[in-house]
């Protein structure tokens, strides 16, 4: 307990670290799979290069693809937008099929009585497609959420871990607080996230409940 | 001479290849990632099956799974590994590390051969039903093989998620193929470091194609171009 008392700063500040580390891949992998997914729901070939692609990515460990970013990008080895580079990577890997099945899931009838009500393509897709799509979008940002914020950790096997310098640290000094403390931390920041997303859901698709039958 | 050139001579060079007199070479550190990887993914498989299928088919327990499997996903491994080394001694490191692996590849597989189970269409369990089939041959012969698809699926991500855990075995003074990596970062040597990630990435591939192929065997063809909408892996 008194470790956590004269740590307690430290793991603060680290924590808000480590929140970036993983969500900022959240959202630039949302921005970036929207328009992948559309491009694979509207055309056979895309889909056929995209869904594969994006599934030998995401087979293969962040380890790996830690070290393999500098190579890629360019970058130093402990620049931290390799990390972030990597769990956009499988972000986008786990949003794009699911964008692209929901998108395909659209009954046509609704798309046509779009059209009728006088919706262009671009307004159909923000106006009635991408609402529809809410729900699965949500689900698979959750899902991508709680994986980053613990694959942040194994960052730190190259020196940008977020809290995973805790469970480094806590090894290497057989210091149970420090792991206890970094793995609770992790888990309720991966809780944290999941919930208010899965709140925001809720608020963006107020069609799915009230009036029911 | 360039960083591509830097690793592709680490990777070819005959010495790396060997294990010498403390030294140890690529194909011992290979066998050590395969040895740590496949005793847990078959206790998994052998825990998971059984009980996810028995859940899927009485529908209860079901809740019980899913918040599991949610909360485990929460869970970093690399804080398991470390408290359990820690807590077993490095002696027991390698136990230690089969118990994280177990406990990685259970929730995937419990939830595929679960929702593998309980989405097998309702009216096909009721038609073998009525033609007379008892509880345990609706499971065998009709809800596991319509379930197939959802877990091999599993099969292959726990597999995958068990060998990407493996990798960071080398965090606690164990072997595998993540030990370069672990090695090359602490010497500042690049090329070991993007070698051995080149070298699991590789295997993670293989693994990943080997097992879709043997999916692609195993499935009835009926099933083999399944609609499914199942978003979220």
């Amino acid at each position: 307990m008194s470790w956590l008392a004269d740590n307690f700063q430290r793991l603060a500040e680290v924590s808000l670290d480590h929140l970036g580390l993983a969500m900022v891949p959240v959202s630039v992998g949302l921005l970036i799979s929207l328009p992948l997914g559309w491009l694979a729901s509207r055309w056979r070939l895309a889909r056929r290069i995209l869904v594969p692609v994006t599934g030998i990515l995401y087979a293969i460990p962040s380890l790996a693809l830690f070290v393999i970013m500098p190579l890629v990008l360019g970058t130093q080895i402990l620049d931290p937008v390799n990390v972030q580079a990597v769990l956009t990577i499988y972000t986008v890997s786990l949003l794009v099929r699911a964008i692209a099945d929901t998108l395909d899931a659209v009954p046509e009838s609704v798309l046509a009585a779009a059209s009728a009500m006088g919706y262009r393509q671009a307004g159909r897709f923000f106006a009635v497609q991408l609402p529809l799509a809410v729900p699965v979008l949500v689900a698979g940002l959750r899902v991508a959420a709680v994986m980053n914020m613990s694959l942040v950790a194994v960052g730190q096997l190259i020196g940008v871990g977020g809290l995973g310098i805790f469970l480094i640290d806590g090894v290497q000094r057989s210091n149970y607080a420090s792991i206890i403390a970094g793995i609770v931390a992790i888990v309720v920041l991966a809780l944290l996230v999941d919930r208010l997303l899965a709140i925001l859901g809720w608020a963006l698709t107020p069609w799915t409940r009230g009036s029911r039958r | 001479m360039n960083v591509f050139e830097a690793v592709w001579d680490w990777l070819t060079n005959g010495d790396n290849w060997k294990t010498t007199l403390g030294i140890i070479g690529i194909p011992q550190r290979l066998g050590e990632h395969l040895d740590y990887s496949w005793p847990p993914l078959l206790i998994g498989i052998l825990l998971a099956i059984p009980l996810g299928a028995l859940i899927g088919h009485t529908g209860r327990g079901g809740t019980v799974v899913v918040s599991l499997v949610n909360v485990f996903r929460a869970l970093p491994e690399l804080g398991l590994l470390v408290l359990l080394v820690l807590s077993m001694g490095l002696l027991l490191a390698t136990e230690a590390l089969t118990i994280v692996l177990v406990a990685v590849a259970l929730p995937t597989l419990l939830a595929g051969t679960y929702a593998g189970v309980r989405n097998v269409d309702r009216a096909v369990v009721d038609a073998a039903r009525g033609m007379g089939m008892r509880e345990w041959e609706i499971l065998v012969k009709v809800e596991l093989p319509n379930a197939l698809p959802l877990i091999l699926g599993s099969v292959r991500a726990a597999a995958l998620q068990v060998i990407a855990t493996a990798s960071i075995a080398a965090a606690v003074a164990l072997g595998g193929l993540g030990r370069f990596v672990v090695d090359g970062f602490a010497f500042r040597e690049y090329q070991q470091m993007a070698g051995g990630a080149v070298l699991i990435a590789a295997l993670a591939i293989v693994v990943e194609l080997l097992l879709s192929a043997v999916q692609w065997l195993l499935v009835s063809p009926g099933l083999r171009k399944p609609r499914t909408r199942s978003g979220v892996r």
